[in-house]
């Protein structure tokens, strides 16, 4: 029996792009030039120590960086495990979102652009994209679903504030796939002028590795946390999944540790096509928005409309490293409901005093579910966002 | 004998009205309704010197609202890819040009690709346009279509650089497809601009030049001529289907 060689995680993407078969840039030729030309500018600006030091300190003096790890105590006696919570909901606009958003403006800054856009799903990265614009100073436009305009109105309200103008999107599923077609569509229409910040770890390359690489800071400050907080690493790692941005932030610095890595996906009000958005649990793989993975697809290769409470994880695909990291085993993936993601944020609420995001609330149902199945463990899970902007979902969930 | 891609280019090479642009119409299967699509794609093949035959998709990035809303109406209808190749499999009569399939990659890897080549051959397929597959992505569907015989064909923008473009544009049959705007189909199109840009493109391939993107009138096509091989008409077509006018009739009128 032979031995397989490890994988060296930090070899992927390859230069084509790929996490393993995962990933590419199936983009029209009219935003080929443009993707390169990102990667190219990308590199640069990681190479170069002024970049990083403006970044650097404008996550500390801006965001507010780095985020508290705190201890769960409420949940820890709860659920008998020793239980972390990497907080992302005290970063600046209430996300993890603004890590990428500040990164990518700094870089579209940098390459000259004239004005950003952006899709929104539960407008946590149109919010954080709207005061990054604002911090740098960038005119912003962020496609937003219909149907989650109407949810999540108060961040509508935030953005605007803002000065960034939010268009409405009523094609499609009028939700954050919508959104990302018409921002592709804006971006495919003047693709020397405007820079697309993409919000999630999903798209053509070299979008998956450059928002992993400004969300990867919220695993290395909670593996140092953990360090120094408790003396060890964590048994595992917890994070809810839609696109897959939080996730691979905080999963990333820990591929080559023994932590289990643990992503949460929505499972929605069932296991039905269209009744849930767990992407890499019931999908197949595919092509959408330029990357291939895994996909919520008929069996004529058509996209279907998905389900979740979470406007955050409403999304028909996921970041094609989660699929290689769901491929080579080294993450696994479970699936929450609706109602036990709203168990879990009224959990929080009252033993923790934290009102999470329903997206973040995902992460903690699972989390729960894995403490029980091993008791006494040490867990990290990733309170990727605050719930605030779900106050008219959570009003909508107690009337249905 | 000639492969299908020879096929397609002596088509646009030699087209029904000389002195004009071959003309290629874009189609949306299924648009507006499953029940016509046969006839159409017979009826506009009379006039036509190629057809785009357009698989809808649920998320078509890179097109207007028009193809847009004509995609989802044709889904809702129940269009799929496999009802396509059967339909055109099964005409009552041989169309008189050669079809091209225009699709998104997904749908065509949900379908497989030996069994899509066959099926596509055996449909009067020549070629495939895929414009979410850049070359970078592509090798192993067109090693594959090129081994049948099927064209390959690429798309080429303003912004497409002359050494990416020669690269695009290298080999033969089929054609190069000149997309005439930086942007989604249905943009308006001034003829007099591109004229340079479609000269640089020809300069630079030995296979015929197609414009597409914006083009919606016969003095369109017209002022084409000695710059393009090949006009496409989608959107303004499509738009005319959905007034319900007569496709074939509206293929005429820019040949007139």
């Amino acid at each position: 029996m032979t031995t397989p060689t490890p994988i060296r995680w930090s070899d992927w993407p390859d230069a084509r792009g790929r996490f393993g078969p995962f990933g590419g840039r199936y983009v029209p030729e009219t935003l080929f030039p443009a993707v390169t030309r990102l990667e190219e500018a990308a590199v640069d600006a990681f190479a170069d120590p002024a970049f990083m030091a403006a970044l650097d300190a404008e996550l500390r003096d801006w965001v507010g960086r780095p985020t508290p790890l705190t201890p769960a105590r409420g949940l820890s006696r709860l659920w008998g495990a020793d239980v972390w919570m990497k907080r992302e909901d005290l970063a600046h606009t209430g996300a993890h979102k603004i890590n990428n958003a500040l990164g990518q403006a700094l870089l579209a800054k940098r390459m000259g652009a004239a004005r950003v856009v952006a899709e929104t799903g539960a407008g946590q990265h149109g919010v954080a994209t709207a005061a990054a614009c604002a911090r740098v100073g960038l005119p912003c436009v962020v496609y937003m679903g219909a149907v989650d305009v109407k949810r999540q109105a108060p961040n509508v309200r935030r953005m605007q504030l803002m000065g960034t103008e939010v268009r409405a999107v009523t094609a499609g599923d009028a939700t954050l796939r919508a959104a990302i077609d018409e921002a592709m569509r804006e971006w495919v229409g003047d693709p020397a002028r405007t820079f697309y910040v993409l919000g999630s770890a999903v798209g053509p390359h070299p979008y998956p590795w450059l928002v992993r690489q400004f969300q990867r800071i919220i695993g290395v400050e909670a593996r140092a946390q953990m360090l120094k907080q408790t003396g060890s690493l964590p048994d595992v790692a917890v994070a809810c999944v839609g696109g897959g941005s939080n996730s691979i932030g905080l999963f990333h610095p820990f591929l080559d540790d023994a932590v289990s890595l643990l992503g949460i996906e929505p499972g929605g009000r069932g296991r039905g096509l269209g009744e849930h958005a767990a992407t890499l649990t019931y999908g197949r793989p595919g092509v959408l928005h330029g990357t291939y993975s895994m996909l919520l697809q008929d069996a004529d290769g058509q996209v279907v409309e998905t389900h979740s409470v979470s406007a955050g994880l409403d999304y028909s695909a996921v970041g094609p490293e989660h699929a290689f990291l769901q491929e080579t085993g080294r993450a696994t993936y479970d699936v929450v409901s609706d109602e036990e993601a709203m168990e879990a944020l009224a959990e929080l609420c009252a033993h923790e005093g934290i009102l999470p995001a329903v997206e973040s609330a995902h992460a903690f149902a699972g989390a729960r579910r894995w403490a029980k199945a091993n008791p006494g463990k040490r867990i990290l899970v990733g309170l990727s966002g605050r719930g605030d902007k779900d106050l008219p979902i959570l009003d909508a969930w107690e009337a249905r | 004998m000639t492969s299908p891609a020879q096929r397609l280019a002596d088509a646009i090479r030699h087209p029904k009205h000389p002195g004009l642009p071959a003309v290629m119409p874009y189609v949306t299967s299924g648009f507006p309704t499953r029940d016509g699509f046969a006839e159409l794609v017979l009826g506009l093949s009379d006039v036509a010197d190629a057809i785009e035959i357009g698989v809808p998709f649920s998320d078509p990035m890179a097109d207007g609202p028009v193809i847009q809303r004509s995609s989802r109406i044709a889904l809702d209808g129940g269009a799929t890819l496999a009802w396509i190749l059967e339909t055109l499999t099964s005409l009552p009569r041989k169309p008189a040009c050669p079809l091209v399939l225009m699709s998104y990659a997904n749908p065509l890897m949900a379908f497989g690709y030996e069994r899509l080549v066959d099926a596509a051959l055996a449909a009067g397929v020549c070629g495939f346009i895929v414009p979410d597959m850049p070359w970078e992505e592509s090798e192993a569907f067109r090693v594959l279509i090129a081994s049948r015989g099927l064209a390959s064909i690429q798309l080429v923008t303003p912004v497409t650089p002359d050494d990416r473009l020669s690269k695009l544009g290298q080999g033969e049959g089929g054609f190069v497809y000149a997309v005439t705007v930086t942007g989604i189909t249905g943009a308006a199109m001034e003829p007099a601009e591109i004229s340079s840009y479609l000269d640089r493109v020809r300069s630079l391939t030995g296979k015929p030049v197609c414009a597409g993107f914006g083009i919606r009138t016969a003095a369109h096509v017209r002022a084409l001529s000695g710059h393009a091989d090949g006009a496409i008409v989608g959107t303004a077509l499509i738009e005319a289907l959905g007034r319900g006018e007569d496709g074939v009739a509206f293929v005429r009128a820019l040949v007139a």
